[in-house]
């Protein structure tokens, strides 16, 4: 059973739909800004910048919407509504629909806020709904909703590899039978002062607080951690047989899933990047593809000093003397890192590079890490095969040791 | 001081319409929750909840269901110290 894409959806912080996002990452904009709510000076929070909407939930939902869903489901349903409107708003038997639609912290706003509301104001004035708007599988639940979904909703965590892994679970969901279309993808709304200060206090981030848009810079000598981003993305995923019957519009395959676990430490990454070569390997091979068929990879590379050499070596482990022909872009250098909406924002951007044979910049790169040695796409986009079936990986590796890739091809 | 059953009106209309997009003016005193506004259990918890904030009083769970349209609420806040 072949699995396309029909439709894709995001709001990011380079745009608030899908072309306009896209055009921003082809012309290399940062979609990194510096904090300006007022809990950043109340709570002294470190790191005062973040990859932030460019259009916020309220200039698109209404305010019940808005009030019973936690800003992550917000993301996602603004998402999803786009990727279903962009597949045509199919006709489907509800028992043959599901939806992956995954986090990494889930509703961490309405945790806090509830909490806030316990102590200041006592349990009474807790609102009912809370429950079901922090609770992680809320935003998967939340799409389940709106579209009627009858096959199943699932919500799979793996930190920062959970919106990639929604896209397996979404794939294999199509492949064993159980729907003939999953809408699935990721979310994160975790630009708050816990998380930050959480992942501050690992001393991840980036404190490059002066030049917010040049603070993402993986592969560049000068990284120093990562820059936290929100949004959701989220795509239709089907059968080709249901699509070619309804005469949708196909934009992608996916073609093959990888996921594999370090088995070494709670965060770092295991240092000899098997675990993420064995993901790309297995993904690869389950497309029925070698690694000579792929010309592009979007790397997860999220600027962290340790991370970015890891999946650079082991890329080049892989590619051997086909690594100058694979175009690798690093696309949090412009989004910052979306942690439970990554893996799907940047599927995103590996089918739209595949669509219009362009891989996507790496802003940032001033003075690459000389260990690279990785055919790197800065600046500008770089120009894929002009022809011909392509085929491009999306690596997606997750605080604990989690590692998804998946292998994308053309429509 | 008991809130004047107007003045309840007008703020529970407010309550109700932010959680459930319904317009003011048709969230009137013999409009009943479920049947005519379509307000389910967990809105109704929300409304209840807001409304003991909004009116400072106290609406026991087992008074609840006895709210069955709007005025019932407006009444019953209106005549709580």
């Amino acid at each position: 059973m072949n699995v396309v894409i029909t439709g894709l959806g995001a709001t990011t912080p380079l745009g608030g739909d899908v072309p306009s996002t896209w055009e921003a990452a082809l012309a290399g904009k940062s979609g990194v800004r510096t904090l300006e709510y007022d809990w950043v000076e109340k709570y002294r929070v470190p790191i005062t910048i973040a990859g932030q909407l460019v259009v916020r939930p309220d200039e698109v939902l209404t305010r019940p919407e808005m009030k019973r869903m936690d800003p992550m489901s917000q993301y996602a349903i603004v998402a999803t509504r786009e990727a279903w409107t962009d597949a045509g708003s199919p006709e489907v038997d509800p028992l043959r629909l599901g939806t992956v639609v995954s986090t990494g912290i889930g509703g961490v706003w309405t945790m806090l806020d509830a909490w806030d509301t316990v102590r200041d104001r006592g349990p009474e004035r807790v609102l009912p709904l809370s429950v079901p708007m922090l609770m992680p599988n809320s935003a998967t639940a939340y799409v389940e909703l709106e579209l009627g979904a009858k096959a199943g909703a699932h919500a799979v965590v793996s930190a920062c590899a959970s919106g990639a892994e929604a896209l397996a679970v979404a794939y294999d969901m199509i492949q064993s039978g159980r729907a003939d279309i999953v809408v699935a993808g990721g979310t994160e709304a975790a630009i708050h002062p816990l998380p930050i200060s959480t992942f501050a206090a690992m001393k991840t981030l980036s404190k490059r607080l002066d030049d917010p848009e040049r603070a993402s810079r993986p592969y560049d000598v000068d990284r120093d951690g990562f820059v936290l981003g929100e949004g959701a993305a989220v795509m239709v995923l089907e059968s080709e047989e249901h699509a070619v019957a309804r005469g949708a519009r196909i934009r992608a395959r996916l073609l093959g899933t990888g996921r594999t676990a370090d088995g070494y430490h709670i965060a770092a990454p295991e240092p000899t990047g098997d675990g993420q070569k064995r993901a790309m390997l297995a993904a690869v091979e389950q497309a029925g593809l070698t690694l000579a068929d792929i010309s592009h990879i979007n790397a997860h590379a999220t600027s962290t000093p340790v991370g970015d050499p890891i999946e650079a070596r082991g890329i080049r482990d892989l590619l051997g003397g086909h690594t100058d022909d694979v175009l690798v872009s690093a696309t949090k250098s412009m989004t910052g890192h979306l942690l439970g909406g990554a893996g799907a924002l940047e599927s995103v951007f590996t089918i739209k590079a595949l669509e219009d044979r362009k891989a996507p910049p790496t802003i940032n790169v001033d003075n690459p890490d000389p260990d690279l040695a990785i055919n790197l796409v800065r600046n500008t986009p770089g120009a894929l095969p002009a022809s011909g079936d392509l085929a491009a990986i999306n690596n997606s590796f997750g605080f604990g040791g989690h590692n998804v890739a998946l292998v994308f091809g053309s429509a | 001081m008991a809130h004047p059953e107007n003045e309840v009106l007008a703020h529970l209309a407010e309550i109700v319409s932010e959680e459930t997009g319904i317009d003011t003016a048709e969230i009137q005193m013999d409009k009943s929750f479920t049947d005519d506004l379509d307000i389910d259990s967990l809105s109704m918890m929300t409304i209840v909840t807001l409304a003991e904030e909004k009116f400072d009083v106290r609406i026991p769970d087992e008074e609840v269901k006895n709210l069955v349209t709007v005025g019932d609420a407006v009444k019953f806040i209106a005549a709580q110290d």
